[in-house]
């Protein structure tokens, strides 16, 4: 159901833009997910509108939208509702990214509906993410919706959680009744692996505003940040930096000439991709798999010049010492750590498709930058959201399972656990006759693992 | 020995560096959709770092409408021949004339793009069809994935479209079919107006403020032009304005502005009220839904 909100409700704050100064700013991306009705929507429109994300003309076309659909205050949902068939249904279909900023970062912020679909879009929206934001409903506590969200988030590692107990107003700012719901969480949360550290609790009302943006005078018992404080100061750094070196080639960079027409970059060959774990700088020893060359790193090269140093993130060109046959879909990586090279792949899978999975079919999997065949092996076990334990293993899988598979490739891969570099320990199951992504694949048994 | 951090321009630029460079890995005949817009202007600037030192390994196409800013089609050519690119040009009127299509009453062209577009997807055999819209521009864009399957009638099916996970991207299609790949996808307007101000990189001038003759229409400022206009009682004054987007010139808006600088118009841009494409774009105002119509059926 819809949520309408008051427009005086809505206090938009002053111009956060109007006093910033040029200074760089960073980026954290952040997903949101929650079961339905727990006032998600709002909670986004909230934040949207207090940071003066949403301009003029799209407040006034969600007011012309509500007076059209006989409402008399505007419904907030319409501003995060894209789709047609979504208004119309009054439901979240699909994932939609919404970006705001305030003078201390920028944000991408990925709303992920809580129903149909959960386990597809809750692993998109946390497969980008560096914090997740959990809603629940004050008045319901820790729901059984909250622990399937949960679980995924944990299996996906996402590095940092909020809890935040929505409708605080509705149970009468009552601390009791919210410190046992944060009690609950913990609980789950350490159960999942998530350190203690890494997990924060807030009370808000994203309807009247309280400890979203602006600090409740309800909640003197609550000292810790708003959510948005929250958001503008948690550390964005992930788990990628300290991870070995891992880069994926995507494309051979040879120019023969420049655009000059002379041929002083005839020897120029250079080996694009974006560094997915770790560092890389000239002088360093790498691997390039799975062919298992070993070389030197002759310069870390970009269109603005060459660089000292370049970590997880950054778009390169690698030129390396010696002449190696490097293409499409190799990696390079830390020679002293590297990946394992195997086609023998023990995985957790997130399937969904509508179409099932059954032992020995046929698939195409992407790694890095490379495709390969996949014969699918034993379905070994399947996360059974109540228990959240690995239990049965079924005949086959449908959409919205977790189950650990195992796989065996044509080709021998270069993977990392999950758990321990998310860039090569992830790949997708693709359908061959239709394109269609079929899975989110993780190397390794990440959440098995946390919950034992 | 550690790198520095990255900063969110930093972080969208790698981000869609990563995008150009996946897509001309799988794909056969990639192009990039060019208007002489800000915003694939930034493509084209993006995409000449994703590959340098070596030349941009595909070519750009231009839907003209034939209701061109002279400015604009100037700026064009110097760009393409500065980068020494090649570029396709489909003129709408071309349609117009052989009877493909028939001029509108409103006498806007923008709807008309459409079938230049695919026909052109369809004799040049593109596969991957680079755009520079932005999710942050229109509720519809916001669920639109960055690189998005299209059936041989260029439609767009949001129910049927494939997750997005992590940054593998899934392009695999069926011969006919095509894909639009959005690289800037996570820029916001202001991301954009910075990193062309760091990067320097040039616009055509009617970016900037500048005298022009316009008249008004449905509540915006449009130029004199070939386009129908002024009709009747419109009358054309001399206005100090620029434009926020290059579009078709008969539903195009300039806005009074006075910013003839970067400085000026990110400081414009930030105290603004309205989004870009609400304030200066007639063909977004038409429905509630449509953007999400002209998607659907092969517009961008």
């Amino acid at each position: 159901m819809a949520e309408t909100t008051a427009p005086e409700a809505i206090i938009p704050r002053a111009d956060p833009a109007a006093s910033e100064p040029h200074h760089a700013r960073d980026l954290l991306r952040f997903a949101t997910a929650g079961s339905v009705d727990d006032g998600k929507s709002t909670l986004v429109g909230r934040l949207l509108y207090d940071t003066k994300s949403v301009l003029a003309d799209q407040i006034e076309a969600v007011q012309r939208a509500s007076v059209d659909k006989g409402l008399s205050t505007p419904d907030l949902s319409l501003l995060v509702d894209g789709l047609r068939a979504e208004r119309e249904q009054g439901i979240t279909i699909d994932v939609a990214y919404r970006y705001f900023s305030t003078p201390k970062r920028e944000f991408v912020l990925a709303d992920t509906p809580g129903h149909v679909q959960y386990t597809r879009n809750t692993v998109t929206g946390a497969s980008t993410a560096e914090l997740a934001v959990l809603l629940v409903d004050a008045r319901n506590g820790i729901v059984e919706q909250t622990r399937r969200h949960a679980a995924v988030l944990a299996l996906l590692r996402v590095p940092r959680l909020v809890l935040a107990i929505n409708k605080i107003d509705l149970v009468g700012y009552d601390e009791e009744t919210l410190s046992a719901i944060a009690k609950d969480f913990a609980g789950l949360a350490r159960s999942l692996g998530f350190p203690d550290e890494a997990v924060v609790t807030i009370p808000v009302s994203a309807l009247v505003g309280d400890n979203v943006v602006e600090r409740s005078g309800h909640t003197p018992w609550y000292d810790g940040p708003t959510l948005l404080g929250h958001l503008e100061s948690v550390p964005v750094v992930g788990p990628e930096v300290r991870s070995p070196f891992r880069m994926a080639v995507q494309y051979v960079i040879r120019p023969r000439r420049n655009s000059a027409g002379t041929d002083d970059l005839h020897d120029y060959r250079g080996y694009a991709g974006q560094v997915a774990s770790g560092t890389v700088a000239p002088g360093d020893e790498v691997v390039v798999l799975p062919g298992g060359r070993h070389t030197t790193v002759a310069a870390v090269d970009t269109a603005d010049g060459p660089l000292a140093a370049a970590g997880a993130g950054r778009s390169v060109t690698i030129l390396l010492a010696d002449d190696i046959d490097i293409s499409r879909g190799d990696l390079i990586a830390a020679a002293s750590t590297p990946p394992r090279v195997t086609s023998e792949l023990d995985t957790t899978l997130c399937w969904l498709a509508e179409k099932p999975l059954r032992p020995g079919a046929r698939l195409l999997l992407k790694h890095g930058t490379r495709t390969t065949q996949v014969i699918v092996g034993a379905i070994k076990g399947r996360l059974d959201p109540e228990t959240l334990t690995f239990g049965d293993a079924p005949a086959q899988l449908q959409i919205n399972d977790i189950a650990h598979v195992g796989l065996r490739t044509a080709d021998p891969l270069p993977v990392d656990d999950y758990a321990q570099v998310r860039a090569t320990g992830s790949f997708l199951l693709i359908d061959p006759p239709t394109g269609n992504t079929l899975a989110a694949g993780l190397v390794g048994y990440p959440l098995a693992d946390a919950l034992s | 020995m550690s790198a520095p951090a990255l900063d969110a321009l930093d972080a969208l630029e790698s981000e869609s560096i990563h995008i150009f460079r996946e897509v001309a890995g799988e794909f056969d005949r990639p192009v990039i959709l060019f208007s002489g817009g800000k915003d694939s202007t930034l493509l084209v600037h993006l995409a000449v770092k994703a590959f340098a030192p070596a030349p941009v390994p595909f070519p750009l196409l231009h839907v003209d409408t034939g209701h061109n800013y002279p400015e604009v089609i100037d700026f064009r050519d110097r760009l393409v021949a500065r980068l020494g690119l090649r570029l396709e040009v489909a003129h709408v009127q071309d349609w117009i004339d052989d009877g493909r299509l028939v001029e509108r009453p409103d006498g806007t062209r923008n709807p008309l793009q459409t079938v230049p577009l695919l026909d052109s997807i369809n004799e040049h055999r593109f596969d991957a069809v680079f755009g520079g819209g932005r999710r942050d521009e229109e509720r519809a864009r916001a669920k639109e994935r960055i690189i998005s399957l299209r059936d041989a009638f260029g439609r767009w099916d949001p129910r049927s479209q494939r997750p997005e996970l992590w940054n593998l991207y899934n392009g695999r299609h069926a011969p006919g079919e095509h894909v639009r790949v959005f690289p800037i996808s996570n820029w916001t307007e202001l991301d954009v107006w910075r990193y062309i101000q760091r990067e320097d990189v040039e616009l055509p001038s009617i970016y900037y403020a500048h005298e022009r003759p316009v008249f008004r229409r449905d509540g915006m400022w449009l130029a004199e032009g070939p386009w129908g206009g002024p009709r009747g009682s419109e009358a054309l004054e001399t206005k100090t304005v620029r434009y926020r987007t290059v579009g078709d010139g008969s539903c195009t808006g300039a806005v009074e502005s006075a910013a003839t600088s970067l400085d000026e118009i990110i400081a414009e841009v930030t105290a603004s009220r309205l989004t870009e494409r609400g304030a200066t774009r007639a063909d977004d105002r038409l429905s509630e839904a449509a953007m999400e119509d002209r998607k659907r059926e092969g517009y961008f």
